[in-house]
């Protein structure tokens, strides 16, 4: 996967694309950032965590990261910030906060 | 594809993701999530035959797809057909030596509008000649990639774009159709409902579905903010008061034995369930007491099967 296949909107002309509109790799969406249709970001909070995992298992988005420590981090790459996994967290340890301009 | 696993009490869940995170789907969409689950459970020895709906625009937008697993777009009207040949196809290549013998589930994956509406002729086909493969059908009852039409899987009173509530109209004028039961008449061996509120027990569900030999079905509750009008967080809290108040029941039918799998003494009123939605917004309370009461006739048919084989 180049880069140069991964432009969008105006700048991606029918030269990008494969012979017969193929696509070569699988899962190739992974490349694809989906994180700016966010309005809200969620916050975990590790003191209030018991690595219980729901909110990587309710994930729609897969924007969930198991990491090392055993704790979870949110990927916002990915994350289109609708809220789900502050709603089943059974200790509130995330919270959604307003994504503001940089 | 590391292959490990989190553990959740008794339940074992891989970390390996078969549909790629970047997909299109809704903010909050409660298909991708049950679409998600399902393929999790159904591992990479699969193949997946996916009609036109939701699922098929948001997982392959040229030029990236989401899947890892081997996928093949089909028409609304022909999943079953082609499932079915894909399954025919397999077990005669295996039978001549031209491929190893393998275990290899056979996949066909349609929104609601392509199984009870579109698709249900070549499905019913399908389950018929008692082709081995698993359909998964993902309710989020209306069409709603292209803009929220009315399908025959819209439940009564819900407002669509072609079936608008208004001064003379209540919105969808009928009741929902009930596939799960019309999979149940071609007497298969597996047919399943779940829900991905109930994540483990739709894990399961499917795995299950999988290795059974001959057709099974499993219809999946699929929440959708979009077209159901409701905030996008509450996808798993919508999918739980389907299930608790008797709307979607929770069931599994083992070569036509039924088996209730969440099972509360008592339901909860069904108000709950239409309040936070606003494609029941206009709903008065005489057509509230209908639907109330159309549910608890439904749900006591479904407890009668039930008492039938528990003893």
């Amino acid at each position: 996967m180049t880069e140069k296949r991964l432009k969008t909107g105006p700048d991606f002309i029918w030269r990008d694309m494969e012979v017969g509109n193929i696509v070569t790799e699988a899962g190739s969406a992974a490349l694809r950032r989906t994180g700016d249709w966010r309005s809200q970001r969620p916050i975990i909070d590790k003191e209030r965590c018991n690595k219980c995992g729901l909110c990587w298992l309710y994930c729609p988005d897969v924007a969930i990261k198991l990491l090392e420590d055993g704790y979870y981090e949110t990927d916002l790459f990915y994350c289109k910030g609708c809220g789900i996994c502050a709603k089943v967290c059974t200790r509130e340890a995330i919270t959604m906060i307003e994504e503001e301009e940089e | 594809m590391d292959g490990k696993f989190i553990k959740f009490g008794k339940n074992l869940v891989t970390t390996d993701e078969f549909v790629a995170e970047g997909h299109s789907f809704c903010v909050g969409c409660g298909e991708a999530l049950a679409l998600r689950l399902a393929c999790k459970a159904l591992g990479k020895d699969v193949i997946i035959a996916n009609a036109t709906g939701c699922i098929e625009i948001c997982t392959s937008p040229l030029p990236v797809t989401s899947w890892r697993v081997p996928w093949i777009h089909t028409l609304f009207e022909n999943t079953g057909a082609e499932i079915s040949g894909i399954e025919a196809g397999l077990k005669i290549l295996m039978k001549k030596g031209k491929m190893p013998e393998r275990d290899i589930k056979c996949v066909a994956v349609a929104g609601d509008g392509g199984t009870s509406d579109i698709g249900m002729q070549a499905l019913s086909g399908a389950f018929e000649r008692k082709h081995d493969f698993l359909y998964l059908c993902f309710d989020n009852e209306a069409y709603m990639n292209t803009g929220i039409q009315r399908s025959s899987a819209t439940p009564y009173g819900a407002s669509t774009t072609t079936a608008p509530a208004g001064k003379l109209s209540i919105g969808q004028t009928t009741w929902k159709k009930n596939m799960a039961e019309i999979a149940v008449a071609h007497d298969i061996p597996y047919v399943a409902t779940a829900c991905p509120s109930y994540p483990f027990d739709l894990i399961n569900k499917v795995k299950k579905g999988g290795e059974v030999k001959g057709p099974a079905y499993v219809h999946i509750f699929s929440p959708c903010p979009t077209g159901w009008r409701y905030p996008t967080d509450l996808a798993i809290e919508i999918g739980r008061l389907a299930v608790e108040t008797g709307i979607f029941p929770l069931y599994e039918v083992e070569n036509g034995r039924y088996k209730l799998n969440i099972d509360r003494p008592k339901l909860r009123p069904v108000e709950e369930y239409l309040k936070p939605q606003g494609r029941f917004r206009h709903l008065l309370d005489g057509e509230i007491a209908k639907i109330q009461e159309h549910v608890n006739e439904e749900y006591a048919k479904l407890k009668a099967k039930v008492a039938c084989f528990a003893a």
